[in-house]
C-alpha cells in the first residue's frame, strides 16, 4: 500500500502546554485508521493539523510525498466530518451535499447526478429538500458524511463523529461507516476514544497518550499484544501484574514461575505482566498454579466477572461459569495467555 | 404555565393605557377636524391632504433619505466591528460589547451637545486645525453634522444585533465552509453574512426607526432651519398647536416604519430560503 499522508515530528503547543510531542505516523491509501485516546491525548489537534484547521508548531505534514503544512484548509484534497456535524443551518439536505460542488462550480446536472447518487450511498435518497435543522441525529450524521464524500476526497477525516449518537445507533453505524469506506474505496482517519469502536472498525489503530504515540498496530496486535501497560490498561480489561522475566520463555511473578512465549528480554529483567481476565482459568484449588478465594461475581450479561483474592493481589477474570461467592479456588494459565511488556519508560 | 400568565397583567394594563389608547387618540385625532367637542367627530381627510404640500413632502424625502443613509452608515462600519469583536475570546467580547455600549450611558442630549462644541465654527476640530494652520471648515448646522450625530448615538443598535448573531454562530460552521474548499470570501458570503441576516435585520430596522423619527439631533445639530418629520411633529405640538395635522403626520410615519419592517422582514425570510 502506498503511503498517502506522512506526519513528520508533528510538535503543537499552546502556551506553556504542549499537547503533541513529535507524532511521526504514515497513513496509508484505502486504510481505515483509527486516532484513539483519553481526552485531551491529542487526537483532534493531529487530526486538525491534517485538515488545516491548525498549524503544527513544529514538523510537517506531506500529502502524496508533497508538503501541504503551509497550505489552508480549503485547498487541501481531504474532507471532514465534525463532531456535532457542522451541517449549515440555512440549506436544506441537497444543497449541504451539493455545498463543496458548488463552490467548485461544477455544473448543475453533474451537481444533482452526484449528489442523488451520495444521498442513496448514505440511505436518505428522498430526503433532498428536507431542513436540515428538523433531522434526527443519525440523519444528520449521515448528511454530514455524504456532504464530505460527494467531493472525491483522497482521504475523509472524522472526528468522533459517532459521539452524539446513542448505543444502538451508534453501533449500526459503526457497521456502515466501514461498509461505505470499503464501497468508496478511500482513506478514513477516525478520531475516537471509545477503545470498541476503534476495534471494531478500523484496520489500523494509533493508540495516543499525552500527545505521544504509544502503539501503532492492528486491532488484533493492539488487543493481544500491547505495548506498554498504558495501552493494556486502555484497551479492554487487563490484570496488569509486576514480574521478572528469568529467561527467554520463563517469567516469575507472585512467586510462581510460568511458561509463556515472549523472549529477547535481559535475564532477570523486571517487566510489566498482561493477563486479560478472559484468559485466566477457574479451577480446583488443587489443580490451580495460583489459589485464592472467590471475593464478589457480577453479572454482565454474555459472562460474570468474578474477583479472585490470592496471597498477592486479586485477580478480575471474565468466565461464563458460576462461581459462588467464598469458594476457594485455583488459577490457571497456558503459556499463549501471558503477555509480557517492558517496563514503560525502560525501553 | 397558566399561572405564569397572569404575571403579565400588570404589563398587558400598561400596554392598554399607555400605548394602546394613545395610538387610538393619534389615529382619531388625524380623521377629525380641529376642535371637535368630544361627543360628536367631525371625520375628515384633510389632515392628510394637507401633508401633500411641496414643503411637506420635501420634509418627508428629507427623513427618508437621512434615515437611509444613517442606516447604510451604521450597517457598513457596524457590521466589520461587529464581525471583528466577535472573533475575540468570550470574555474580551464581553468587554468590547461594554465598550460599545458605553455612550449609551450618558444622555444623548450631553452627547449631541458634545457634538456641538466638537463641530461648531469656533469649535475643537476647527482649533486643531487652524493650529494646524490649515484652514477651517464650516460643519455644524449641515447634513454632514446631522449624519454625523445620528451614525453616533445609534451605532450600538447596529453592532449588537449584528454581533449577538455572529457570536451564536457555530465556529465549526466556518471550518465545515472551508474544509469543502470555499475560500475565505465564500465562506463569508455564503455562511457568515447568510448566518448573520437576522441580526442585519434587526440592525437595520432599529436604527432606520430612530433615524427616521428623531427629533433632537436634527434640532441641535442641524439648527432652527432643519426640518425633518420628527421636528415637523414636535413643532406641531409644541408650537403650533395643531394637535390634528401632527397626528396625521404621526400616522404616516408610523405606516412608512410599518412597510418599511414588512420589507425587512420578508427579505429575512427569502434569505433564509437560501438561493
Amino acid at each position: 500500500m502506498d503511503k498517502i499522508i506522512e506526519l513528520k515530528n508533528l510538535t503543537k503547543n499552546y502556551g506553556d502546554q504542549q499537547v503533541l510531542r513529535g507524532i511521526n505516523l504514515d497513513i496509508h491509501q484505502n486504510e481505515f485508521l483509527t486516532l484513539l485516546g483519553p481526552s485531551g491525548c491529542g487526537k483532534t489537534t493531529t487530526l486538525r493539523i491534517i485538515a488545516g484547521f491548525e498549524e503544527p508548531s513544529s514538523g510537517q505534514v506531506l500529502f502524496d510525498g508533497m508538503d501541504i503544512t503551509p497550505v489552508p484548509s480549503y485547498k487541501r484534497e481531504v474532507n471532514t466530518v465534525f463532531q456535532k456535524y457542522a451541517l449549515f443551518p440555512h440549506m436544506n439536505v441537497f444543497d449541504n451535499v451539493a455545498f463543496g460542488l458548488n463552490i467548485r462550480k461544477i455544473d448543475k446536472n453533474v451537481v444533482k447526478t452526484k449528489v442523488d447518487r451520495m444521498l442513496a450511498l448514505v440511505g436518505l435518497a428522498d430526503f433532498g429538500t428536507r431542513d436540515v435543522t428538523r433531522l434526527s441525529g443519525g440523519q444528520q450524521q449521515r448528511v454530514a458524511i455524504a456532504r464530505a464524500l460527494v467531493n472525491e476526497p483522497k482521504v475523509l477525516l472524522l472526528d468522533e463523529p459517532l459521539g452524539a449518537l446513542d448505543a444502538k445507533l451508534r453501533k449500526e453505524m459503526q457497521v456502515e461507516l466501514k461498509k461505505i469506506q470499503q464501497e468508496v474505496g478511500i482513506t478514513f482517519v477516525f478520531v475516537t476514544h471509545d477503545q470498541e469502536e476503534a476495534l471494531t472498525m478500523s484496520d489500523t489503530v494509533v493508540v495516543l497518550n499525552e500527545g505521544t504515540i504509544q502503539q501503532i498496530g492492528t486491532p488484533i496486535d493492539i488487543y493481544n499484544e500491547p505495548e506498554n501497560r498504558f495501552v493494556a490498561n486502555f484497551i479492554g480489561e487487563s490484570n496488569i501484574i509486576d514480574g521478572i522475566m528469568n529467561h527467554d520463555l520463563l517469567v516469575t511473578f507472585d512467586d510462581v514461575q510460568f511458561e509463556c512465549v515472549d523472549k529477547g528480554f535481559p535475564e532477570n529483567e523486571p517487566v510489566d505482566v498482561v493477563l486479560r481476565p478472559e484468559d485466566i482459568d477457574i479451577v480446583k484449588p488443587e489443580d490451580g498454579k495460583l489459589t485464592g478465594v472467590v471475593r464478589s461475581v457480577v453479572f454482565k450479561g454474555v459472562h460474570y466477572e468474578i474477583s479472585v483474592e490470592t496471597k498477592y493481589r486479586t485477580y478480575k477474570i471474565h468466565t461464563t461459569d458460576y462461581c459462588a461467592v467464598g469458594t476457594p479456588v485455583g488459577l490457571t494459565l497456558t503459556p499463549d495467555d501471558i503477555h509480557i511488556m517492558w517496563k514503560m519508560g525502560s525501553y | 404555565m397558566k399561572e405564569y400568565r397572569k404575571l403579565s397583567i400588570p404589563y398587558l394594563v400598561w400596554t392598554v393605557i399607555f400605548i394602546v389608547i394613545p395610538l387610538i387618540l393619534i389615529v382619531l385625532y388625524a380623521f377629525t377636524v380641529g376642535g371637535n367637542p368630544v361627543r360628536t367627530l367631525n371625520f375628515t381627510l384633510s389632515n392628510f391632504a394637507k401633508v401633500n404640500e411641496p414643503t411637506y413632502i420635501r420634509v418627508f424625502i428629507k427623513s427618508l433619505e437621512l434615515g437611509v443613509l444613517t442606516t447604510a452608515i451604521c450597517l457598513f462600519a457596524g457590521y466589520p466591528l461587529a464581525y471583528i469583536i466577535s472573533r475575540f475570546p468570550d470574555e474580551q467580547q464581553d468587554i468590547l460589547i461594554l465598550v460599545v455600549t458605553i455612550p449609551t450611558w450618558i444622555n444623548m442630549l450631553l452627547r449631541t451637545y458634545a457634538w456641538m462644541n466638537l463641530l461648531s465654527d469656533n469649535g475643537i476640530i476647527n482649533g486643531l486645525l487652524a493650529k494646524l494652520g490649515l484652514g477651517s471648515l464650516h460643519m455644524m448646522y449641515t447634513d454632514f453634522a446631522v449624519i454625523i450625530g445620528m451614525v453616533c448615538n445609534f451605532m450600538p443598535f447596529m453592532i449588537i444585533p449584528i454581533h449577538t448573531s455572529l457570536q451564536k454562530m457555530d465556529p465549526s460552521l466556518i471550518e465545515a465552509a472551508m474544509d469543502l474548499g470555499a475560500s475565505p470570501l465564500q465562506t463569508f458570503r455564503k455562511i457568515i453574512l447568510r448566518l448573520s441576516m437576522p441580526g442585519v435585520i434587526n440592525g437595520i430596522v432599529m436604527v432606520f426607526l430612530m433615524g427616521i423619527s428623531s427629533f433632537v439631533i436634527p434640532k441641535l445639530l442641524g439648527g432652527g432651519q432643519y426640518v425633518l418629520i420628527g421636528n415637523l411633529i414636535e413643532s406641531q405640538f409644541i408650537t403650533v398647536g395643531d394637535w390634528n395635522f401632527g397626528s396625521a403626520i404621526s400616522t404616516i410615519l408610523a405606516v412608512i416604519i410599518l412597510i418599511a419592517m414588512r420589507l425587512m422582514k420578508k427579505m429575512d425570510l427569502k434569505e433564509a430560503d437560501g438561493e
